[in-house]
């Protein structure tokens, strides 16, 4: 292999035959270690490996995920699947199609140069002769590996990246189709539900085996220390069993959790570990304090937060697991929604005590996750339970309240910001301390630790392990607390806050909801204490013309006009760039605030990205408006509540989100870049809306709204403040 | 009643099915795993988020809590009865051409929803299609993209 970089993932899994194979049936199957959640990376996939094959869509399966079958391509995070993945795949296919024209070459008789493709069929343009991919080498491996050296095709000769191809994923969606994890049906599988205690750490105090066991269709109870569940024929018959149990298990509780109602203080409160952040890196030894800047004019301060959010999936996690001890050794099969197969069965393998490769974990696309919610707990239950039934197939989904209490949470954060502005109102400095918990919780494989709630509770437990952040470069939760603006002076400060009452972990966009938030409203409010549009002070504090671009674009779309503001209508504005080098994003939200009952309307958005080459359109699009419309919602109504003992937020009454009477029409433009590396949008409006709904708010009424979420009683205290203040 | 409960005669999607479980036990389970209709999903069991949803004498209901007995002489129709992918109702095809999907879990019960709508009012606005869906949650937001199919369909309903 030479010493060149190979392009995305094919860095890591460079055989062609982990990509692609041309099979008999005269269809392609392309590999990607990546998984789908709806976000359209199969679709995105099939169309940059069909376009470099020169076949049709209609001939190409995708193969998701599944540690038996595909690269390791680690997680699916960070919206980096079709720069890690996409790009394999485009220089994977590439070399294939190369390698298919010169065994056709050879095959023909004809100079390669004379050879063309069209779906599959290779044809020389100067004799009526032909062959097919299929001819050439169906259900043959490659055998080679890709050498990255094979140019793929320039972005003007492109039939199907860059177009609105529909979703492959779509159809099945919309007929009853066995699309999810949840709709897996196997022969002679059974039904499980797992008893969760009502909170971390609680004792178990009763538990009647028996009378469970006694109750119909109930096949087996499984009791293993704390892990209590069962088993049934049926599904509903599982689900009687399980309320049945909740209904008479007794245990008891501590009183463990900080205060709600106090939640920024507590935070700030703890023992931390506090690292400089330095270029988006966190980095080791003495954080230098603020240090007012010269030719200061003025100084602002304020702090933000947000409290313990969730992924809130409408689909309870689900897998299912089949043990077979079998004569030639013990195999694991696990169905599963995953964003990484492979961690996964590690962690799998260490939990359990088995050898990685008697366990295998297949994806099967669920209910959108957002990063980590209960997916890996629920496998790791469903494996419970096929071990304690060998042989056959058990399907385990969690219940609305297992998911809601037992999920990992986003970290409540808060973020103080300071800064300086010169006589000309210009920013001299920044300084951002955030104090947040860690983003990075996902199931690894450790011997003394594991990150499944179920290894907490059988009882051979292990303990969870030690809460540590990703302290990469924009990793966990000081991503995006580093402003792309220019700005002579920067010191960001991340304070870890140690002890973890809930646990964490990743939720869209890790560390940036938060940063981003009090960064685009924070610089609103230099803004306004500048006496200078929020939008003309953002161009004129922005070197990359990219980002100047999409957030003059966004404005024109939405009609900036600061001077229709006021009377409880406004317009808010933000940008962020993700993780400073990923897609750009600028948000506007038009807001209508009612402010005799405190109630935020928003009517429309416009959002405008440049995610350099853009695969697929519509897709990318359907991804940042979801992206604004989950932000809107954690913005305006998301909170993980609490008391002493127990989470009491354990269904959608309990914890509301965003409603389709709430939803604002939203439009979505794109800067096309085809000759720019394409940058993954997923996350991308996760920063910036928070941020932009605040600065509507603000020009509405003329309030500034700092704590998350920006629920009516929240904005009625701060109009009472303001007029007190006045 | 037997030991594996009572036997049921529903009418679904056209058909007539007979099925034998205890009584109280929620249609949603009954569909999807005695007649193989998975379109329905559980999602909350608490008549909270929609993804259960299915046409009840053309109703929109919530199966996780409606009784198999209840289903008992009344027509049952669920997304699987609407159409197929060769001849999809004008909603599965407004749904597919607007990509007003994404995971898609909670798409089932917000077509469910549309189709009862639409039923009774042929050309909704915005506010109607709002508050016919406002039992419905959708996690990765595709509001948008929902009203606009919906009033495509509409649309295509009226011609």
């Amino acid at each position: 292999m030479s010493e060149k970089k190979l392009p995305g993932s094919l860095e890591d899994d460079a055989r062609l035959d982990s990509w692609l194979s041309i099979d008999a049936g005269e269809t392609v199957t392309l590999k990607t270690g990546k998984t789908e959640f709806g976000q359209g990376i199969k679709t995105a996939i099939a169309q940059i490996g069909a376009d470099e094959l020169d076949v049709s869509l209609a001939r190409v399966r995708v193969q998701e995920a599944d540690s038996a079958l595909t690269a390791d391509e680690g997680l699916t995070a960070g919206s980096e699947s079709v720069q890690q993945s996409g790009i394999a795949m485009r220089y994977a296919a590439a070399h294939a199609r190369r390698l298919l024209l010169e065994k056709a070459a050879a095959r023909l008789g004809i100079d390669i140069d004379d050879l063309t493709v069209e779906d599959g069929m290779v044809s020389s343009r100067s004799t009526n002769s032909k062959v097919s991919y299929w001819e050439l080498m169906a259900g043959q491996p490659f055998g080679v590996e890709v050498s990255g050296e094979v140019a793929p095709r320039s972005a003007g000769s492109r039939r199907l990246a860059g177009k609105s191809v529909r979703r492959l994923d779509i159809p099945a969606k919309l007929h009853g189709g066995r699309a999810f994890v949840q709709d897996v049906q196997l022969p002679d599988m059974l039904h499980g539900r797992v008893l969760h205690p009502p909170a971390y750490g609680n004792e178990l105090v009763k538990f009647d085996a028996a009378a469970i066991a006694a109750m119909p269709g109930v096949v087996k109870v499984v009791q293993d220390g704390r892990f209590l569940a069962v088993i049934a024929a049926r599904e509903d018959q599982a689900v009687r069993a399980w309320e049945a149990m909740r209904e008479a298990t007794e245990w008891r509780a501590l009183p463990t959790l900080p205060n709600e109602d106090m939640l920024s203080d507590w935070l700030v409160s703890q023992d931390t570990d506090d690292m400089l952040v330095e270029n988006g890196t966190p980095i080791e030894g003495d954080v230098p304090d603020a240090v007012e800047p010269e030719g200061a004019a003025q100084t602002l301060e304020a702090f933000y937060s947000r409290p313990y959010q969730m992924h809130a999936s409408i689909g309870p996690s689900c897998a299912v697991a089949l043990f077979e001890p079998g004569s030639e050794g013990v195999k694991l099969t696990i169905w599963q929604q995953n964003q990484g197969v492979f961690p996964q069965q590690a962690a799998l393998a260490t939990a359990f005590g088995m050898a990685k490769d008697s366990i295998r974990c297949i994806h099967v696309e669920g209910a959108g996750v957002y990063g980590h919610n209960g997916s890996e707990d629920a496998a790791m239950d469903a494996a419970m339970l096929a071990r304690a039934l060998p042989d056959r197939p058990v399907r385990l989904q969690w219940m609305r309240e297992d998911e809601h209490r037992w999920e990992p949470y986003g970290s409540a954060m808060v973020v103080a910001l300071q800064a300086s502005l010169d006589e000309a109102g210009t920013m001299l400095d920044w300084n951002c301390d955030i104090w947040t918990q860690t983003h990075s919780g996902r199931p690894r494989a450790k011997k003394d630790s594991a990150g499944f709630v179920a290894a907490w509770h059988r009882e051979d437990a292990l303990p969870a392990p030690v809460p540590a952040d990703h302290n990469g470069k924009h990793g966990g939760g000081h991503r995006g607390a580093t402003p792309y603006y220019t700005l002579p002076g920067m010191r960001v400060v991340k304070h870890f806050v140690k002890p973890h009452p809930f646990r964490t972990s990743s939720l869209r966009a890790l560390g940036t909801f938060c940063n981003v938030f009090a960064q685009e409203s924070f610089v609103d409010e230099l803004a306004h204490a500048a006496g200078r549009d929020p939008l003309e002070f953002r161009l004129a504090h922005l070197k990359d013309a990219r980002a100047r671009a999409v957030i003059e674009k966004a404005a024109a779309m939405a009609s900036w006009d600061p001077k229709s503001w006021g009377n409880g209508h406004g317009q808010g504005l933000a940008f962020h760039r993700y993780k400073n080098g990923k897609c750009y994003v600028a948000v506007v939200i038009e807001a209508d605030v009612d402010e005799a009952k405190g109630a935020i309307a928003i009517p429309r958005a416009w959002i405008a990205a440049d995610a350099g080459e853009v695969i697929n359109p519509d897709g990318a699009g359907n991804q940042l408006e979801g992206g604004f419309l989950q932000a809107m919602s954690q913005t305006l109504k998301e909170a993980v509540r609490f008391d002493a003992t127990h989470v009491t937020s354990t269904d959608w009454e309990s914890y509301p989100i965003l409603t389709f009477r709430e939803a604002p029409e939203i439009e979505v433009a794109f800067i096309d870049r085809p000759n720019d590396p394409p940058l993954g949008v997923g996350e991308g409006t996760a920063g910036p809306t928070p941020g932009a709904i605040a600065n509507a708010v603000r020009h509405a009424i003329g309030v500034r709204l700092r704590e998350l979420p920006l629920t009516p009683e929240r904005v009625r205290k701060m109009i009472v403040a303001a007029e007190r203040g006045a | 009643m037997s030991a594996d409960g009572e036997t049921f005669s529903l009418h679904v999607n056209g058909e007539a099915h007979a099925v034998t479980v205890a009584p109280g036990t929620p249609l949603l389970y009954v569909l999807r795993n005695d007649l193989g209709l998975v379109a329905p999903k559980y999602g909350c069991g608490l008549e909270q988020c929609g993804a259960c949803a299915v046409l009840v004498d053309g109703e929109r209901t919530f199966s996780c809590t409606f009784t198999v007995e209840k289903a008992v002489g009344k027509a049952v129709t669920t997304l699987e009865g609407l159409g197929t992918p060769e001849r999809p109702h004008p909603l599965q095809a407004a749904f597919e051409a607007e990509q007003a999907v994404q995971c898609g879990y909670c798409t089932n019960g917000i077509i469910i929803a549309a189709k009862a709508l639409l039923d009774r009012n042929p050309d909704p606005d915005l506010a109607a299609i709002r508050v016919a869906l406002q039992d419905h949650l959708c996690r990765c937001g595709t509001h948008s993209r929902v009203f606009r199919a919906i009033r495509r369909a509409a649309q295509e309903l009226r011609k």
